[in-house]
């Protein structure tokens, strides 16, 4: 059989969502960025609530998420992404809304901005892209960064006493009463990106039933920040993201998990 | 039949945009402004016209609440103090930049830092030469008593939609704590989403249909030629307001020697010395610009070709209009200032000695 019976309509088993742009994503081979994207968007198509959603994008490498998400969306000021989509969902109840962050952008600059929103339960989802670093800005540390992970603002890696310790903001917002679901996911296995899309629908359909603030997490890679091959990249997340950044469900239909190994 | 009401300035500015129609208000507890947010939160216009008041964790959070409603299409207002508006001066370059429509009022307060909660004018500069980053203008509003703190609400909203630009309502301590009889207008609908976009054309985030392209709000190009035009674009419009949007009011100008030249609560004090002047056969007459951005610099200017001596620029600051007065004189006659810093309100009669002593000696 030639390619070329194969490459038919009737064959087509996967295709591309409407809701992603056809621009070529700006972030670097091997990020998870781009799964992220798409799986936003695929979760936004399905639930077939595309004319009703409106984004966020932050400040960082994903400032330009909306060339890539072909909804309507908004760019936010460094960190103020919850406070935009606060005001969206406010003046907009019936509209779907959600923030695209990363780390410095969230755990950062955004710290009040995004507790604030989560203590009053805003309506509203929250994607938190952490990758322990600034990529947009070329490597500098976070407040993610893990102990002893050099960055070009943490040169011999960072330490406590310089730095404090590295911030778990997605722990830290579960405690809040305003908060419903929250979770840790990755995108770098098919296993990982189908779990993290669950959680994102579900999300949106939480958000949809006005139940609070939901938040996922997705622990990612940055294979230029981290000045590794993305292969690289992905094993040293598993290896040193994981163990700090836990992956799993945080806080369920508003009750905190319990996830003692005792 | 009008109805009348015994107002503070604050109260009448809150009043006025739940009337306007008004979609929504996002603000910081600061003094002497915290009238405006507990008048809404008290009012409860949500039950009524729809209106969302929320009360933001910081100045910042609460400008880019506006941020987000007015990339919506909203008709959305904030107000503060100065060292409140100096936070949200960041959301509203970024608002500038993304061109959204907003209304943001200012009672101003003495500084610099946290200075004082008595009346000021010292945020001048800061509003009408730009004050957060990027070239940006907003046209700027100045009331001098209660009644423009309602009028001005529907004015700026105008110019606002107008102009896809943020609009500041400068006032002061004395405006927003004073009160006075104000006449409100009728109350008017909010925008339905149809109408919004009837009216406004549909640029705003009120999620994808089918019949358009996605819109997108954004301050953001990394193309530096297309930023260059986007620049060009908002020159355009800040020339264009210059051009119509010019409001000032005369009070014996025709035939004075000398003119003084202030806004808001400056301008009642400087209608007293003018009424003291007047009775002591002094020939003055007093300008208020009532837009500070635009400025009323070509009618300055038409003073200076009939010959008029002096100007006194009098203002609650160390002098940041008097340069504007400066500027449309062009050395064509002397231009001095007077004013009182920190909190201080001049009184009539130190500006009546300022005019005979800087001005006509």
């Amino acid at each position: 059989m030639d390619l070329k019976d194969i490459i038919k309509p009737e064959n087509l088993v996967y295709t591309k969502t409407k809701n992603m742009t056809d621009k070529e994503l700006s972030y670097c081979p091997g990020c998870g960025h781009g799964t992220a994207h798409m799986i936003t968007m695929e979760a936004v198509e399905e639930l077939d609530i595309t004319e009703k959603t409106i984004g966020v994008a932050p400040v960082g490498c994903s400032v330009l998420a909306y060339e890539f998400m072909n909804i309507d969306m908004q760019q936010a000021a460094h960190g103020r992404a919850p406070a935009v989509a606060t005001a969206l969902s406010r003046v907009m109840p019936e509209k779907v809304i959600f923030t695209y962050q990363g780390d410095g952008d969230l755990a950062a600059i955004g710290t009040a901005e995004t507790i604030h929103a989560c203590n009053r339960g805003e309506n509203i989802v929250i994607i938190f892209v952490n990758n322990g670093i600034y990529g947009m800005t070329g490597g500098q540390m976070a407040p993610t960064t893990l102990m002893g992970m050099k960055s070009s603002t943490s040169p011999y890696g960072r330490t406590a006493e310089q730095n404090g310790n590295p911030l778990k903001m997605t722990e830290l917002v579960a405690q809040l009463e305003g908060t419903y679901n929250v979770s840790r996911h990755a995108v770098h296995t098919f296993k990982h990106v189908k779990k993290a899309k669950k959680a994102i629908k579900q999300a949106f359909k939480d958000a949809m039933d006005k139940k609070g603030t939901q938040v996922v997490e997705i622990v990612s890679n940055c294979n230029s920040g981290w000045k590794m091959t993305p292969v690289k990249s992905n094993e040293w997340m598993v290896e040193n993201m994981f163990p700090y950044y836990p992956l799993g469900q945080i806080k369920k239909n508003g009750v905190l998990v319990n996830n003692s190994k005792d | 039949m009008a109805e009348v009401k015994l107002m503070k300035g604050n109260e009448a500015f809150a009043e006025a945009a739940i009337r306007v129609g008004a979609d929504a208000y996002f603000g910081y507890p600061i003094t002497p402004q915290s009238e405006v947010i507990e008048y809404l939160m008290t009012a409860q216009p949500h039950l009524t016209t729809g209106m969302v008041v929320l009360q933001a964790e910081s100045e910042v959070a609460a400008i880019n609440m506006v941020y987000g409603a007015a990339g919506a299409g909203k008709k959305v207002l904030t107000s503060s103090s100065s060292p409140g508006i100096s936070l949200k001066l960041e959301g509203i370059s970024y608002m500038a930049g993304a061109e959204l429509p907003a209304v943001i009022l200012n009672v101003v307060r003495g500084g610099p830092g946290l200075g004082t909660i008595q009346p000021s004018q010292a945020d001048y500069f800061q509003a009408v030469k730009g004050g957060g980053h990027g070239d940006y203008k907003m046209l700027v509003l100045a009331p001098s008593s209660v009644q423009e703190m309602a009028d001005f609400v529907e004015d700026a909203f105008d110019a606002a939609f107008k102009y896809r630009n943020p609009v500041m309502i400068l006032s002061d301590g004395v405006i927003g704590q004073m009160m006075e009889k104000v006449i409100f207008k009728e109350q008017k609908d909010r925008w339905t989403e149809k109408e919004l976009i009837e009216i406004n054309g549909s640029w705003a985030t009120t999620g994808k249909t089918p019949d358009r392209e996605r819109n997108v709000i954004t301050s953001l190009d990394l193309d530096s030629h297309k930023m260059e035009l986007h620049n060009h674009k908002l020159q355009a419009k800040y020339k264009q307001m210059e051009e119509e949007e010019v409001r000032y009011e005369e009070f014996m100008c025709d035939d004075a020697d000398y003119i003084m030249v202030a806004y808001g609560s400056s301008a009642r004090i400087a209608q007293k010395t003018l009424n003291k002047a007047r009775a002591k056969g002094i020939k003055v007459g007093l300008l208020r610009p009532i837009t500070l951005f635009p400025y009323p610099t070509k009618v300055i200017h038409k003073y200076t070709e009939r010959g008029v001596k002096g100007f006194l620029s009098v203002e609650m600051s160390a002098g940041q209009m008097v340069e504007d007065v400066r500027l449309a004189v062009n050395g064509k006659a002397k231009v001095e200032h007077f004013g009182r810093n920190g909190g201080i309100i001049p009184s009539p009669t130190e500006v009546l000695d300022a005019l005979e002593n800087q001005i006509i000696k």
